[in-house]
């Protein structure tokens, strides 16, 4: 597969990607487009920069891994593995249908290639710990990225995680909290306000950097100041719009799950030529 | 006076305790087994394998949850992770983890419940594992495994290492009576025959097939031949030896230290239904938490003894065709 550190290049993809996200969902008449859209930067920056992996070799040993732990926001997930040549492109638009391989949510049963099955909120941070560990054991320079909701976090599981990592010191995982600030029955902060965020991962042992989640350079800094730091956890939280770069869908809390209309459809991909 | 069979029942490990032996006789041999814990590691006895190999031992503290996620993320990394705790915690808190993380993609991880059943004594119903059979075996793809002494757990345990897939092995905190002689071979889903017998088959599970073979032997002295069969392997079922025992006995009492709805006998009453009627007891909780006391008072109390089978088996065998 191609990677590239060229913003404009990244950039690029990333709008490609919004046009899968918003064909697929379209055509699956269901799914979630606000979460997958705020979302495209981080997961093109990983997969065509940041992370060592071999769509050839998707068994490597020593690659990276890459956890989503919201996994209603697989339709990004599916266009950019897709765009790396893990699975095929022209089956995307069997999304959510009888026997695709691009279900509901990540299921490993029917694309092998996923680090982990999802889905159910909450857990995808201990499993990145765990395959974090055993890289660990192993003397791997795998690393491990996992992908957190900012109304995913809510679930408990997620700070018995974030306590275990930051106490035991595992500078080989990174988690990234897209923090797009609305949930299914709404705002975050009016459902369960997590602020001071930055500070709760900090005073769980974890370095804590806050970047523009749709900022292709910052997020490439933010993943490398991630690389460097060694002893800690590292969290990053993206700061993100949910439905970002289609204007009606943009901080639009009917967009967490909704699939677009025949005609929104267009007009989405009108925004996004 | 009850009639003398082999057996002679001489107290042995608890089968947690021969756990935590095989488990770090395990590590010793394989590199890739990987323990973790949620802070109760000297009764599970896991931390003989964390003293001899702390870099492959995780400590994860108070946290059932994480620990299983955990367990299944080194299982992905190509780990052969064993996660234990209490068998109420484990199954119960970290069910949703066993059902997301380990069932439904079929990994590699092994779990350990110890303190299953009520004869944990005085510590009571919450710490009381009643239920941890009929929720393990929900789940698909999954091997449930209630070894009945130290042989059985030691070969078990070993055997769970080698091969691929999710497993429940349920252990108990109290010394149980050895059965079996230390070569025994225990193959998973392949049922043991303990003793033959034509007119009754008694089917148990963990510390009751100790009780089974006691009672079979109360039920020689009375002329009544008693099939013993050690269902080690709660899932998948030996259907072969329960479709035997049906043909060849007419008549089955499943025993087992966990609720009666949803556990061994239900699992086996299904498989009698399939393939030949027979008529069929069950001993086993009946629809209740326990209390604390003793382990014998409650075993008593609770209906989980060799009388308590030999009765049901008159039952069975007043109802036979």
């Amino acid at each position: 597969m191609q990677t590239t550190s060229n913003v404009a290049e990244l950039a690029a993809i990333s709008k490609r990607m919004r046009r899968e996200v918003i064909e697929m969902i379209t055509e699956a008449k269901s799914g979630h487009p606000g979460g997958s859209l705020s979302a495209v930067e981080l997961v093109v920056t990983l997969f065509f920069d940041v992370m060592r992996h071999d769509p050839a070799n998707p068994k490597w040993k020593d690659r990276d891994r890459f956890i989503l732990s919201k996994g209603h926001c697989c339709p990004i997930l599916y266009a950019v593995m897709a765009e790396c040549g893990y699975c095929p492109k022209d089956q995307l638009r069997t999304l959510r249908k009888l026997g695709s391989i691009y279900q509901g949510h990540p299921d490993m049963r029917f694309l092998p290639s996923l680090e982990a099955s999802t889905g159910s909120l909450g857990e995808g941070l201990s499993l990145g710990i765990g395959m974090a560990l055993a890289a660990r054991l192993d003397k791997s320079p795998s690393r491990t990225f996992v992908m957190l909701g900012d109304g995913e976090i809510q679930e408990g599981q997620i700070w018995e995680a974030a306590m275990f990592a930051g106490f035991k010191r595992v500078d080989n995982l990174v988690a990234i909290v897209d923090s797009n600030r609305i949930q299914l029955d709404g705002w975050v902060r009016d459902i369960m306000d997590e602020s001071p965020l930055a500070d709760k991962w900090e005073s769980f042992g974890w370095h804590t950097i806050e970047v523009e989640g749709h900022d292709i350079s910052a997020l490439q800094k933010a993943f490398a100041e991630a690389a460097a730091l060694k002893d800690q956890p590292t969290v990053i939280i993206a700061h993100t719009t949910k439905g970002k770069g289609v204007s009606f869908m943009e901080n639009n809390p009917k967009f967490h799950g909704t699939a677009p209309t025949v005609e929104e459809e267009a007009r989405a991909l009108a925004e996004l030529a | 006076m009850p009639a003398k069979t082999k057996f002679e029942l001489k107290t042995g490990l608890a089968t947690r305790e021969a756990f935590g032996k095989a488990l770090a006789e395990l590590g010793r041999v394989n590199p890739n087994v990987v323990v973790l814990d949620a802070d109760l590691s000297k009764s599970t006895y896991t931390a003989e394998f964390g003293h001899a190999f702390p870099q492959r031992f995780f400590e994860c503290g108070i946290a059932e949850a994480n620990m299983v996620g955990i367990g299944s993320g080194l299982a992905l990394g190509g780990k052969i992770p064993f996660a234990s705790s209490f068998s109420v915690f484990l199954l119960n808190k970290g069910f949703e983890q066993l059902r997301l993380t380990a069932a439904y993609p079929h990994v590699n991880l092994k779990i350990v419940g110890t303190h299953s059943g009520i004869s944990i004594g005085e510590d009571g119903p919450s710490q009381m594992s009643i239920e941890d059979l009929s929720l393990a075996c929900s789940l698909p793809g999954f091997t449930v495994i209630s070894p009945a002494d130290e042989v059985a757990t030691k070969a078990l345990v070993t055997r769970a290492a080698e091969v691929f897939g999710p497993i429940f092995i349920r252990t108990g905190r109290l010394k149980v009576p050895v059965i079996y002689a230390a070569d025994q071979v225990f193959e998973i889903g392949k049922a043991i025959q303990l003793i033959d017998g034509s007119d009754v088959t008694l089917i148990a599970t963990g510390l009751m097939v100790a009780e089974s073979i006691r009672a079979a032997e109360t039920l020689a002295a009375e002329g009544v031949s008693a099939r013993v069969i050690d269902m080690h392997t709660i899932k998948p079922l030996d259907r072969d030896a329960i479709s035997g025992a049906a043909v060849e006995t007419g008549a089955i009492v499943v025993s087992e230290e966990h609720l009666a709805d949803g556990g061994l006998g239900v699992r086996v009453a299904q498989v009698v239904a399939q393939t030949h009627p027979a008529a069929m007891e069950f001993v086993g909780i009946d629809n209740t938490y326990a209390e604390s006391a003793t382990p014998e008072q409650l075993l008593d109390k609770y209906g989980l003894r060799a009388v308590n089978v030999a009765a049901a088996a008159r039952r069975a065998i007043a109802r036979k065709r």
